[in-house]
């Protein structure tokens, strides 16, 4: 049985880690607008830059 | 900043072939690509375009500002980079984000907060309209999120407790041992305790909070079992007990919290829309005062004031033109697509669009007093009396929970007095009681039900918007249409036929230069490709333009028709070469095409069908006619509308009110149930409580029919529940309810009503 000292913390830390990682994607509002990002890997990937579109006028 | 700026990186342009508005591409010819976009863009700059948006802005710390506003009419992904581009390419703008799901958009700039209102005009320049969002909405969703939370922690727990238990079930204190078996129980109670403690929350405050009015709700019996279950065992552990029931408490939590969230996300969708209409008169109106024009907000306008209405811009408050000729747009007020023209001395309504030229006009009514607001009022009144509506899970509960208590008093008592046991048995019989009663199956009961059928709707264009909707739906006797828009397309279809090709390709190519419904739906119907040409625009008469040395014109009658006087009132448009007419085209609001089988399929459903239409008698017949509703009235007001939507309410009715126009808002809001297309306007969307897109009416019927089915399902899961409880109880009573027995009749029962929820989406058509 003294396998259990071992087993059950891992089984707890991996669904602690599981759980830190929901919270935070949660937190970095990540479930704010499912549509939207389910919408959003549809559009082209933008430049690299911070700049504003370019102005014509 | 300017829209123009967009048009650069590609996602809108300037060509025909893609949508002016979200950038789609589009059928040949047609400037739009579907309707939401043209009347998006029908709408620009009418509504909120010079309002007061820095007064919304909010001061950060780093010296920036942070608007958030909401936003109409995003509906692709496109929308989506034509609104953070524009924004993001203004003064200073540091970040901006449209969020798709709440129909927001967040924008945080450097620089004065004034320019809350170049940002905010950049935007409805691009069609979109904006509107103030009210204090509640972000505290929906960081409900939304408490919940989240609570389900993580519970669901992390409940997992991490049964992979102990199922080792506490599988062997006995001989083959494991006092000392293993007390490990596993103390390490129970330290995941268990925070959790309960954490995920409990939401039951527990609003437990606390009926308990302090005297009530009871579903939350009450759950706390006690939960916190009973919990101190009980940790009793148990102290004392070497063999049982511990905080899996039990866990895994309650865990699914409760699962039902409890679905039902939330359903409410979110539903918003105020009484409010939201308000908001239109929160703008600026262009006043004559002194000679000189002047800025008046809109709310301050009185009796006898001149105003000014641009083009494009919604008119402020009720009165009669005094100089000008223009046409307006009335759909807001009758659903009428068709614009009204208008001249000196015509009687205009505040929230309607001024199309063609600028107009003056002398205010009638102060804007509270108008029609507009007079809607609003007569909505909030409706509103409030909606609310009053009790769900059937709520009923249930109030039913459940006092038998739930009683069996878990009686257990105690039955087994202290009668059965002589000590008082910690007694308890924990009675707490098992409490553990397997627990509204496990009634808790997703409603919810699952709720979801299956929502997303089985939205597959066909059909959006729920309050939680409620289905259960209302399912009990309707009677449905009341609004005929334009609702029975009709509500847009004008090109009727007549056999023209000369050349005429046709010339009027259509004209047309196409045109947000006129009547051009539209001459653009529409031509399909051949389009003659380039130069054309202008001559204000509440029609088109005008020169191809090879030809003067052409295409407008009314009486611009460039023929003078005779035609018997046949037809919606009409004519093309003149040179001054002669050459080409009559006619046009009909079209009866949406399965009408006739939808109404006839409602009628076979057991329903009253019948016909409120604000327009003429003749019409009204003769549509009523069309698509088999025998029984119709005419020349409605939207304040008789509601009367007799209150009339059939009160004689104990229960209907179903389908319209598009705003007219018809305030009496959806009175009616038992409301479903609107999604072309209507967008206060009438937000007031009813089912929309659905396209252009046929046999939403109307499917929704009736799985709202009928998801009822049936959930009384079924009811009676599951019901059936559950029969047998469990007596088990929990005598005490044979083992944490082995509770988790798997509780697993068990919650697994029987989602799977039976699952038989909505297996039903194939109908």
């Amino acid at each position: 049985m003294e396998i259990l000292l071992y087993l059950i913390p891992i089984a707890l830390t991996l669904g602690l880690l599981g759980l830190v990682g929901f919270m935070w994607a949660l937190k970095n509002d990540q479930f704010d607008d499912m549509e939207g990002n389910a919408n959003r890997i549809l559009l082209d990937d933008e430049e690299d830059t911070d700049e504003p579109p370019a102005d014509p006028s | 900043m300017e829209p123009a700026a967009i048009s650069a990186d590609g996602t809108s342009g300037r060509s025909l072939s893609v949508c002016a508005h979200c950038g789609a591409p589009t059928k040949a010819g047609r400037p739009f690509c579907c309707s939401g976009c043209e009347a998006a863009s029908a709408a620009q700059g009418s509504i909120d375009a010079d309002s007061a948006f820095a007064v919304l802005a909010t001061d950060n710390e780093d010296g920036s500002h942070t608007l958030t506003l909401g936003v109409e009419g995003i509906h692709c992904a496109s929308c989506i980079r034509l609104i953070e581009n524009a924004l993001s390419a203004g003064d200073g703008v540091a970040d901006a984000r449209v969020n798709m799901s709440t129909e927001r958009l967040t924008v945080r700039w450097l620089g004065p907060r004034a320019n809350a209102n170049t940002l905010a005009q950049s935007v409805t320049k691009l069609g979109y309209k904006l509107h103030a969002l009210k204090d509640d909405a972000p505290a929906q969703s960081d409900q939304e999120k408490r919940l989240l939370r609570a389900i993580a922690v519970s669901g992390f727990a409940a997992a991490n407790m049964m992979l102990l238990s199922m080792g506490l079930w599988a062997s006995t204190a001989e083959t494991m041992g006092m000392a293993t078996r007390d490990l596993m129980h103390w390490i129970s109670a330290l995941i268990a305790l925070p959790t309960v403690i954490y995920a409990g929350q939401p039951f527990f405050s609003s437990a606390v909070s009926v308990l302090k009015e005297r009530r009871t709700n579903m939350d009450v019996p759950i706390s006690l079992a939960v916190v009973l279950a919990s101190a009980m065992s940790v009793f148990e552990t102290i004392n070497h007990g063999e049982h511990v029931y905080f899996d039990s408490a866990v895994m309650l939590l865990f699914f409760l919290l699962i039902g409890r969230y679905l039902d939330a996300r359903a409410k979110g969708k539903a918003r105020s829309s009484a409010g939201q209409l308000l908001s239109r008169l929160q703008g600026f109106a262009s006043i004559e005062q002194d000679g000189r024009i002047t800025e008046v907000p809109i709310r301050d306008l009185r009796e006898g004031m001149v105003a000014r209405v641009a083009v494009g811009e919604s008119i402020p408050a009720d009165g009669l033109v005094q100089s000008g000729t223009s046409s307006v747009d009335l759909s807001l007020i009758t659903g009428e697509t068709v614009p009204e023209e208008i001249a000196a001395g015509s009687e205009v309504f505040a929230g309607t669009l001024n199309l063609e030229a600028p107009i003056r006009i002398e205010v009638s009514k102060a804007s509270e007093k108008s029609l507009l607001s007079e809607i609003v009022k007569l909505m909030e009144v409706a509103e409030q009396g909606a609310s009053r509506y009790v769900r059937i899970a709520d009923t249930a509960a109030r039913l459940y929970t006092p038998v739930i208590h009683s069996m878990g008093a009686l257990t105690f008592l039955g087994w202290w007095l009668l059965m002589n046991a000590p008082w910690q048995v007694s308890l924990l019989n009675a707490v098992t009681v409490l553990i397997i009663t627990c509204p496990c199956a009634l808790g997703l009961a409603v919810p699952v039900v709720q979801v299956l059928a929502s997303s089985r709707l939205m597959k066909r264009g059909i959006l729920l918007k309050s939680g409620d909707a289905l259960e209302k739906m399912a009990a309707i006797d009677s449905v009341v249409f609004d005929k334009t828009g609702t029975l009709t397309l509500g847009r004008p279809e090109l009727t007549s036929i056999g023209h000369n090709a050349q005429n046709m390709a010339l009027a259509a190519s004209m047309a196409a230069h045109s947000k006129h419904p009547l051009s539209a739906a001459l653009a529409r119907a031509h399909d051949a490709a389009l003659v380039e040409m130069e054309v202008s625009e001559v204000p509440g008469k029609g088109l005008q333009a020169t191809r090879g040395g030809v003067t052409y014109q295409l407008g009314s009658r009486s611009w460039c028709g023929p003078e005779t006087e035609d018997a046949e009132a037809a919606l009409e448009m004519w093309l003149a070469a040179d001054g002669t007419p050459v080409e009559r085209f006619t046009f009909a609001d079209q009866v949406r095409h399965d009408a006739r089988t939808t109404v006839a399929a409602l009628k076979n459903a057991g329903l009253k069908v019948s016909l409120l239409s604000g327009d003429r008698e003749a019409v009204a017949a003769s549509v009523s006619e069309a698509v088999g509703i025998g029984s119709f009235e005419a020349s409605v007001s939207p304040v008789d509308k509601c009367d007799r939507l209150k009339a059939l309410q009160a004689k104990g009715n229960k209907v179903l009110m389908a319209g598009d126009g705003l007219n018809d808002a305030a009496a959806m809001a009175f009616a038992h149930v409301s479903i609107s297309p999604a072309s209507a306007v967008d206060i009438t969307q937000n007031t009813a409580d089912v929309v659905f897109q396209g252009d046929q009416l046999a939403p109307v019927a499917t929704t009736y029919e799985v709202a009928k089915k998801a009822m049936q399902l959930v009384k079924q899961n009811f009676a599951l529940a019901v059936v559950y409880n029969i047998v469990a109880i007596p088990l929990a009573i005598m005490g044979h309810v083992t944490p082995l027995v509770a988790a798997i009749a509780m697993s068990g029962s919650s697994l029987v009503v989602i799977l039976n929820s699952f038989r909505l989406t297996l039903k194939r058509e109908g």
